[in-house]
């Protein structure tokens, strides 16, 4: 594997998810190294998002362990934990349907990303001292600069649900990068993109992964995009890991190519 | 016009054994129906007419207020004037006007903070007298049991709303929508009838007389002044709790709540402790109503479960609902409107409900968010990014 040499920060073992009788995810494997994009792939309905939703904690996963080591934290089992806490470990996350806050400005939905990093209470901000006043400032300054480095800074008082489709998709980006994680779990960022914004995803997702040191998990179809920027690839089906490995190496998977296209042919 | 045939038209004369056929009246009905849905649907034209307008016109159309309040020249002198007036009315109107503008004052706040609740927190609370009668049912006992004065059952009340909006809050942390509404419904429902059942406790539906109203430094006053004074408490209490919301509605937790009342999936992925934040807006929003309940036993001086009935709740989401949720300024005229405009006109009262009726369907056509809908803070930048945030 390439990650040799690297950093372990995400691991996922043998995680297992059931809805009674139904096995959404059986004895899947992952693991995502620093500053590596991983892309996790898969048929519909192979359980990509319930994986997603497993490792940020709107699921609470039947089997398996989940841990995260960050590079200047301990090493930590995610599992069952909130989402909240989730977060606030380090890992964000977008939506594949998305889930902004539609009656918010643009720089109020980075604001809520914030939110975590910030304690400001009821007392605070009722009696706005000079700390809450300097927390608020520091928040809508980070916001901010988070907007320009994503190319949002023109939308910045534009309600999020007056935003084109492409650009709400990287306001979704943006908000989670607001949380400060260390790994980005993005769900289908280029669904419903046309050719020319998904080129510009591609660099953006490269340029966080370089500026900022963040890992990035990504569920995606469109395979040009899911080529050209992992490191390494996934494959689910039917909630079993059925390969992984470099892209060269899934691109000539007969096990993938049976998956997506039902026989042997050549890709 | 065939529906209202058996009320309008035919009318049985029971005395001399024969049936009257009004048939003006369904002429009256026909033309009247035609002339409502002729005014109809030239609004409904003319508001379809103003959005094409507004996408076609790029910029972004600033609310009537927000034009208004920008124009600082106008605005101040406007609201000195408003102070003013407040603060002379008890002098220049009866002790009746008065005490209607109390009860008005009572539900602003009443509707402030259920629009913590409702209108930014976005959880539909029907059960929200339970915390006014709280209040009102804490100052009454206290003075009877303990002789606890005014003041001191002010913040008890307001403390007490809270607390018993956590309790409320717990077990609903997993609602919502529908069946949150139901479950608050259930809650108000239950601490009326504690208070009329238990009656070892509360006195039952007697309820408990001779409250003191509020004194001044042991000052003995009669009936008009301590009126006046319970006027002034108010306004004061009213100034108090606008500063409040609007503080916490541009706080970091007033972010965090309509966020959750956005998308709540979103909203925790996004770091927000969803339970402690359902329940600071729950006990928040509790708060204010304790405080009313309190102030609605002083100023009555009498307190008994039929003042806490579900209509209560109904007509102070109405207010929250009608005035703009999540606006401040909409929810003052909110109340104002429905409290004041139904004891102004009660030539009409038989017709109270079906004009609140015909009003809230109305504004759900036309305007959907309230007479003065919520306009979310601006922040202004500078192209270098350093920022400058107005309010």
């Amino acid at each position: 594997m390439s990650n040799t040499d690297h950093h372990t920060i995400l691991e996922v073992i043998e995680l297992g998810m059931s809805f009674g009788g139904l096995r959404a995810l059986d004895n899947v494997d992952l693991d995502v190294g620093e500053k590596e994009i991983v892309a996790l792939i898969g048929p519909n309905g192979a359980g990509k998002t319930t994986f997603f939703n497993c490792i940020t904690g709107l699921y609470n996963p039947t089997d398996g362990v989940i841990t995260i080591s960050p590079k200047d934290g301990k090493r930590e089992k995610v599992n069952g934990l909130k989402p909240n806490i989730v977060t606030k470990k380090g890992l964000s996350r977008t939506f594949q349907n998305i889930r902004l806050f539609p009656n918010m400005t643009v720089l109020e939905n980075v604001m809520i990303g914030r939110h975590c990093r910030t304690s400001s209470g009821i007392a605070g901000a009722i009696f706005k001292g000079s700390r809450t006043r300097k927390e608020e400032k520091i928040i809508v300054e980070s916001s901010y600069s988070i907007l320009e480095k994503i190319g949002l800074e023109n939308f910045v008082n534009e309600f999020a649900k007056n935003l084109p489709y492409g650009e709400q998709r990287r306001l979704e980006i943006a908000r989670a990068l607001a949380t400060e994680p260390f790994l980005l779990l993005l769900d289908e960022p280029a669904a419903g993109m046309n050719p020319q914004e998904t080129l510009e995803l591609d660099d953006l997702i490269r340029k966080i992964r370089d500026e900022e040191n963040i890992s990035i998990l990504l569920i995606e179809h469109d395979m040009k995009l899911v080529m050209s920027l992992s490191d390494r690839i996934f494959v689910v089906d039917y909630g079993k890991k059925i390969a992984q490995g470099t892209p060269e190496e899934i691109r000539n998977n007969p096990a993938v190519i049976k998956a997506y296209l039902g026989e042997d042919i050549d890709a | 016009m065939f529906l209202t045939f058996p009320i309008m038209v035919i009318r049985v004369n029971t005395i001399e054994n024969i049936i009257e056929w009004r048939w003006i009246n369904m002429l009256l009905v026909g033309v009247g129906s035609f002339l409502l849905s002729l005014v109809w649907r030239y609004l409904l034209k003319r508001k379809e007419y103003g959005l094409q307008k507004a996408e076609e016109s790029d910029e972004t159309q600033v609310p009537f207020i927000e034009r208004f309040r920008q124009q600082k020249k106008l605005y101040i002198p406007i609201l000195a004037i408003a102070g003013a007036f407040i603060i002379v009315f008890p002098f220049i109107f009866s002790l009746y006007q008065t005490n209607i503008m109390i009860s008005a004052l009572i539900y602003v706040m009443l509707g402030l903070g259920l629009n913590i609740v409702v209108g930014l927190a976005g959880l539909l609370d029907l059960g929200y007298v339970a915390f006014y009668a709280v209040g009102a049912y804490a100052y009454a006992l206290l003075n009877l049991h303990f002789n606890v004065n005014f003041w001191f059952a002010l913040p008890i009340g307001g403390a007490l709303g809270a607390l018993f909006g956590i309790l409320l809050g717990f077990p609903v942390l997993r609602l919502r929508g529908d069946y949150l509404a139901i479950v608050t419904l259930g809650f108000g429902e239950i601490i009326r009838l504690i208070l009329e059942n238990w009656n070892d406790f509360s006195f039952g539906p007697s309820g408990i007389s001779n409250i003191p109203r509020p004194g001044l430094f042991g000052m003995d006053l009669s009936f008009h002044n301590s009126t006046i004074l319970v006027y002034y408490i108010m306004i004061a209490l009213c100034i108090f709790t606008i500063f409040v919301v609007n503080r916490l509605q541009d706080s970091r937790i007033g972010r965090a709540w309509i966020a959750l009342r956005e998308d709540e999936v979103a909203c925790q992925a996004m770091g927000i402790d969803k339970a402690r934040t359902k329940l600071t807006a729950f006990a928040l929003g509790a708060t204010w109503a304790g405080m009313g309940g309190v102030m609605l036993a002083a100023k009555t001086t009498f307190v008994n479960p039929a003042s806490f009935t579900i209509w209560e709740s109904i007509i102070i989401l109405c207010i929250v609902v009608l005035g703009g949720m999540g606006s401040v300024l909409g929810v003052i005229v909110g109340a104002l409107v429905l409290i004041l405009l139904p004891e102004y006109l009660r030539a009409f009262s038989e017709y109270r409900m079906l004009i609140f009726g015909v009003l809230l369907v109305v504004m759900m056509v036309f305007r959907p968010g309230g007479i003065i809908s919520d306009v979310r803070k601006i922040y202004k930048f500078e192209a270098a990014g350093v920022e400058n945030s107005n309010e």
